[in-house]
C-alpha cells in the first residue's frame, strides 16, 4: 500500500495536468460567456466530489453504528472533513463566477443555497469532533452525520420549492451542453476525484497514526505520575 | 430494632428468592421482575418535568421573557405597517420562537445534569426512549404554551391579520414546533457531551432545522398575505416530523449510553 | 454455600479481561483483569485518579471500555442486567428540588415498581423520615447520601455498587452504614464500596482491591494482611 501512493499520485497529477490544459485550451469558448464560464470545470467538478464524499461519510457512519468499526469512524471523519474543502471550493468559486457573468456576487438561487446549508451541516459536524469532550464522540458524530444525510433530501426540495414559487430571474438554467465541454467536464470530475482520494488516503493514515499516538500517550502519561508518587 | 432486621424485611417484602439459590453460573435471584411499560416511564418522567419546572418555573419564566424583548427590538428595526408586517411577520415569530425554544431545550438537560440525576437513569433498566419521549413532550408543551402567550402580543403589535386560510396556521404551528423540538431534545443531548455545550446546541441544531424554518416562515406568510397556498409546507413539514422522530427514537439509547 | 463459590472460579458473578478505559489523552484504567466471587464485600482502595470510579462505573455499564471485556452476572450487556445493579455515585443522583420520598418513587417507577411499600423501607433502612417533606436539596450532607443510598437500593438490587458511600458522613452514621452493608452481604448480594476510609471496613470487608494508576495493584483478605 505504501509504495501504491507515490504511484498514485504522480498519476493523480498527470490527470491534473492534464484536465487543466484540456479546460484551459482544447474547450471550447462559450458563445454567451466567453472564456469566463470555464471556471465551470472546477466549480461543478468540486460540487460532485464534494457530494460523493459526504455520500461515502454517511455510509461510513451508518457502519460504525451497526458495527462499532474504528476504521469506519476513521473514514468518516476524513471524508467529511475533505468534502468540506470541496464544498468551499464551490461557494468560493460560485461568486467569482456569478459576478462577470451576471453582475452580483451572490444569488439566493437554489443551488447555491442548498450547498450553503449542505455546508453548514458538515461543518457543524467537524465542530462536534472538535467540541466533543468524551470518550465517545465517533457514536455522536455518527448520529449527527445520519441526520444530516437524512436532512439532505428535504433541504434541497423545499429550497427548490421555495426558489421556483418565487418568480427569480431565471439563470444559466441552459440545460444544454456542447459535447466538447462535457468531455472536458467530465475528465475534471474525474482528475478531482483522483485529488480527493488522494488526499482522504494520507490523511486517513495520519488520522490512524494520530489515534494509535494518542492512545500510546494516554497509556504512558499514566505511568509517568504512577512513577512520580 | 437493628439495621439488618430492616435488611431482612426488605428482602422477604420484596418476594426475594433465597440468596445463592441459584445453581451454576446464575446468581441472578429467581423473583420474577416487575415488568416496565415504556408508557408508564414516559409519563412518570414527563409529571415529574412538569412538576420540577412548576415549582421553579425557570424555562418558562425566561422563554417568556426573551421572546418578549424580541418581539420590542425587532419593531424598533422597522416600521409595523400592516402591508410591511405581513411581508416579514412570519419570519420575525418563528425566529422569536426558535431562540426562546433554545433556552428550554438548554433547561431540560441542565436540569437532568445536576447532581448527575442522568446517570441513574442510565444504570436503570427503564427505555432510553421513554426519556428522550417525556423531554420532547415536555419541551413541545412548553414551547406551545409560550405561543399561545405571544401571539396574541404579535398580533397586537404588529397589526397582523391573515388573508388566507388562518385556521392553516395551527398545523404549521403544532408541527412546526414539534420539528424544532423533537431535533433539538435530541441535539441537546449530544451537546451534553461537549465542552461549551450551550453554545453548541444551537450550532447543531440550526443548520438541520433550516428546511423546518423554511417551511414555517414561508406557511405562514403564505397564510398572512392570502397570496399562495401552504399546503405544500405543511405536507414539508409533516414529513420532516415523521423523518426525524424516526431517527431520534432509533439513536437516542445509543447517544444516551455513548460515555 | 460461600466456600463452594470459593473454589470454582466458573462461578464468579463478574469477570473483567484487558480492561482499558481511555479519555482522549488521558487513560483511566490501564489493562485490568479480576475475577469476583458473589455474595462478597469489597473494599476497592487508591488514591484520587487511580481509577477506582472509572471501574465502578464501567461495572454499572456507564461507562463502554475502549478495549477489553467485562462479564456482570454472565454477561456482557450491561442493558440486560440493569435490573439487578443498584449504583451509588459520588454526586447525590437526586432531584435537589424534590423531597426524599417523591425522589424514590420516581426512580422506583423507572425499575418498574408502583408501589410505595419499597420506597417506605428503603427509606427505613437508612434511617430517613418517609414523612418528611423537605426538599432534598436542604437535607444536610449525611443525610442526602443515605438517600442516595436508598435510591440504589430501592429495587433490591444483587450487585451493589457504591462510590465513596461515607463521604461527609459523621462516624457513628458511617458505622451504621457500614453494619448494614455487611447486612445486605450476609443476605447474599455482592457489593463494592470505593472509599478513602478503609478502617471503615476493616472488620466487614471480605477483601481489599488496592488501585494504582488504573490498575488493580494487590488483593487482600483482609486488613492487617493489606498493611503488612
Amino acid at each position: 500500500m505504501k509504495r501504491l501512493f507515490p504511484l498514485f499520485a504522480i498519476l493523480t497529477a498527470a490527470l491534473l495536468s492534464f484536465a487543466l490544459y484540456e479546460s484551459l485550451i482544447v474547450a471550447p469558448v462559450d458563445q454567451l460567456q466567453g472564456n469566463v464560464y470555464r471556471i465551470l470545470y472546477y466549480h461543478a467538478s468540486s460540487a460532485w466530489t464534494a457530494f460523493i464524499l459526504f455520500g461515502i461519510n454517511f455510509v461510513a457512519s451508518v457502519v460504525y453504528l451497526v458495527r462499532r468499526n474504528e476504521k469506519a469512524d476513521v473514514l468518516a471523519f476524513v471524508t467529511a472533513e475533505v468534502g468540506v474543502v470541496f464544498c468551499t471550493v464551490v461557494l468560493v468559486t460560485g461568486p467569482l463566477w456569478a459576478r462577470p457573468v451576471w453582475g452580483i456576487w451572490w444569488t439566493w438561487d437554489w443551488r447555491l443555497t442548498s450547498t450553503f446549508v449542505l455546508w453548514l451541516i458538515y461543518v457543524s459536524y467537524l465542530l462536534l469532533r472538535r467540541f466533543s469532550s468524551s470518550g465517545q464522540t465517533p457514536v455522536l458524530a455518527a448520529a449527527l452525520a445520519v441526520f444530516g444525510a437524512l436532512d439532505i433530501p428535504l433541504v434541497y426540495f423545499s429550497i427548490w420549492f421555495f426558489r421556483t414559487q418565487h418568480p427569480q430571474p431565471v439563470i444559466g438554467d441552459g440545460g444544454y451542453m456542447d459535447p466538447g465541454m462535457l468531455h472536458v467536464l467530465l475528465l475534471n470530475w474525474l482528475a478531482f476525484s483522483c485529488l480527493a482520494f488522494m488526499v482522504c488516503w494520507s490523511r486517513y493514515n495520519l488520522e490512524v497514526l494520530k489515534r494509535e499516538l494518542e492512545e500510546a500517550q494516554a497509556l504512558e502519561s499514566l505511568l509517568e505520575t504512577g512513577g512520580a508518587r | 430494632m437493628t439495621l439488618t432486621a430492616h435488611t431482612s424485611d426488605v428482602s422477604a417484602s420484596q418476594n426475594m428468592a433465597a440468596p445463592n439459590q441459584g445453581t451454576g453460573n446464575n446468581f441472578k435471584s429467581n423473583r420474577p421482575l416487575p415488568p416496565i411499560s415504556g408508557f408508564r416511564t414516559t409519563v412518570a418522567s414527563l409529571v415529574k418535568d412538569i412538576r420540577l419546572e412548576w415549582r421553579s418555573k425557570d424555562a418558562i419564566n425566561s422563554m417568556l421573557f426573551f421572546s418578549l424583548l424580541v418581539v420590542v427590538v425587532f419593531s424598533f428595526s422597522f416600521d409595523p405597517t400592516a402591508q410591511e408586517s405581513r411581508r416579514i411577520a412570519g419570519g420575525l415569530i418563528w425566529v422569536a420562537f426558535l431562540f426562546a425554544a433554545i433556552v428550554a431545550l438548554n433547561q431540560t438537560w441542565a436540569r437532568e445534569m445536576r447532581n448527575q440525576v442522568l446517570d441513574a437513569y442510565r444504570v436503570s433498566p427503564a427505555p432510553a426512549n421513554s426519556l428522550f419521549l417525556s423531554k420532547a413532550i415536555g419541551n413541545f408543551l412548553f414551547v406551545l404554551l409560550l405561543e399561545a402567550v405571544m401571539t396574541p402580543l404579535f398580533i397586537m403589535f404588529y397589526q397582523l391579520r391573515a388573508l388566507g386560510p388562518a385556521w392553516q396556521l395551527v398545523p404549521i404551528a403544532v408541527l412546526g414546533t414539534w420539528a424544532i423540538v423533537i431535533n433539538g431534545t435530541f441535539f441537546a443531548s449530544i451537546s451534553l457531551r461537549t465542552r461549551s455545550r450551550e453554545i453548541m446546541l444551537p450550532l447543531l441544531l440550526f443548520p438541520i432545522s433550516i428546511p423546518a424554518l423554511l417551511a414555517m416562515v414561508e406557511g405562514t406568510t403564505s397564510i398572512l398575505s392570502g397570496e399562495l397556498t401552504a399546503r405544500f409546507w405543511i405536507a414539508l413539514l409533516l414529513a420532516y416530523d415523521v423523518v426525524f422522530t424516526m431517527a431520534s427514537l432509533l439513536l437516542f439509547e445509543t447517544v444516551l449510553h455513548a460515555e | 454455600m460461600e466456600a463452594a463459590h470459593l473454589n470454582s472460579s466458573a462461578e464468579s458473578i463478574i469477570t473483567v479481561q484487558g480492561l482499558i478505559k481511555q479519555f482522549g489523552r488521558f487513560a483511566a484504567l490501564r489493562g485490568i483483569d479480576a475475577e469476583f466471587a458473589p455474595g462478597k464485600l469489597y473494599a476497592v482502595l487508591g488514591d484520587n485518579g487511580a481509577g477506582k470510579t472509572s471501574l465502578l462505573r464501567t461495572l454499572a455499564g456507564l461507562s463502554q471500555p475502549t478495549r477489553g471485556n467485562v462479564t456482570v452476572f454472565g454477561s456482557s450487556d450491561s442493558s440486560s442486567i440493569r435490573h439487578h445493579i443498584g449504583y451509588m455515585a459520588h454526586p447525590s443522583l437526586l432531584y435537589d428540588e424534590m423531597s426524599g420520598m417523591e425522589n424514590l418513587r420516581f426512580f422506583a417507577q423507572l425499575y418498574g415498581i408502583q408501589e410505595e411499600g419499597p420506597c417506605v423501607r428503603a427509606m427505613e433502612i437508612v434511617h430517613l423520615d418517609p414523612n418528611l417533606s423537605r426538599p432534598a436539596g436542604q437535607y444536610s450532607q449525611g443525610m442526602r447520601q443515605r438517600l442516595s443510598l436508598a435510591r440504589a437500593l430501592v429495587h433490591g438490587p444483587e450487585l451493589l455498587l457504591l462510590d465513596e458511600p461515607f463521604s461527609n458522613v459523621d462516624a457513628r452514621s458511617a458505622q451504621e452504614m457500614v453494619r448494614l452493608l455487611a447486612g445486605l452481604r450476609d443476605a447474599g448480594k455482592t457489593i463494592f464500596v470505593v472509599t478513602h476510609q478503609a478502617a471503615l471496613l476493616e472488620k466487614a470487608a471480605d477483601e481489599l482491591l488496592y488501585m494504582e494508576v488504573g490498575r488493580i495493584t494487590r488483593r487482600a483478605q483482609n486488613y492487617t494482611e493489606a498493611t503488612v
